[in-house]
């Protein structure tokens, strides 16, 4: 299940209405993104001393392609792993410090496969999905760059071998 | 063709879509981006490095030789920073 929305949401109900009434699953697994209170390092807003903090973070997103690249990723962990059940929920709009961005659950008979099907759609998620930060900082907006180890992330699962061995 | 435009490149460019007819030139990515810049202004200033731009056409990601059509709906985007 793919939600894409400006609310919050409730993690406990969410995870709780996952796999009720189906007691072929015997776990879930959980990832949830928070916004963090950060110092401004480097970039037009100056050294970490005195660059002040980011006050809140606005997340644009490309309406109709988010969602179908967030239900192509959820397809390809269901074809990976054994999954009975998941879902993705990612925020956007305007969100400060400890607010919830993302929620991602999967839910399997077994930890093994809901671990790491929990991680890979994570890792695909930062890279595949368009959504956009910028942050509100003392000297104005600034949008948050791409980072290398998103990409390097995501890559390290086309060299981990495939369990449906394809 | 409808263009759409997200995070810093739309603010550089100013607005968040538009409408273009497709030039007869342009029969790619590659060749929409080099008339984009061409135009000059907003769209000069944030096509200057492609190494930063991202493009899907109708809403799939694809290099700079897919082929562009008249009905195409083209997003240019920079890397994306969700999650």
């Amino acid at each position: 299940m793919i939600r894409v929305q400006r609310e919050d949401f409730d993690t406990g109900i969410e995870l709780d209405r996952l796999a009720a009434g189906n007691h072929r699953v015997g776990g879930i697994a959980s990832f949830i993104g928070l916004v963090r209170d950060m110092p401004l390092i480097g970039g037009e807003g100056g050294g970490e001393s005195g660059g002040g903090r980011v006050s809140a973070l606005t997340l644009e997103h490309y309406p109709g392609m988010t969602e179908k690249k967030l239900a192509e990723i959820e397809l390809e962990a269901h074809r990976r792993w054994p999954l009975d059940t998941s879902l993705i929920i990612h925020r956007y709009g305007r969100l400060e410090p400890g607010d919830r961005i993302v929620l991602v659950a999967t839910a399997s008979p077994h930890r093994e496969a809901a671990l790491a099907a929990c991680n890979f759609l994570i890792d695909w998620l930062k890279t595949d999905a368009p959504f956009w930060k910028s942050e509100e900082t003392p000297q104005g907006e600034r949008w948050v760059e791409a980072r290398t180890a998103d990409d390097a992330a995501k890559e390290r699962w086309r060299s981990i071998p495939d369990p449906t061995g394809r | 063709m409808k263009l759409l435009y997200f995070a810093w490149l739309r603010a550089r460019i100013g607005i968040a879509e538009e409408e273009v007819a497709l030039p007869p030139q342009v029969r790619d990515v590659a060749g929409l981006l080099a008339w984009l810049r061409a135009r000059g202004g907003g769209h000069a200033e944030a096509l200057q490095n492609l190494a930063i731009v991202r493009v899907a056409v109708n809403q799939d990601y694809v290099g700079l030789d897919h082929p562009v059509r008249d009905r195409d709906e083209i997003a240019i985007f920079p890397p994306v920073t969700g999650g």
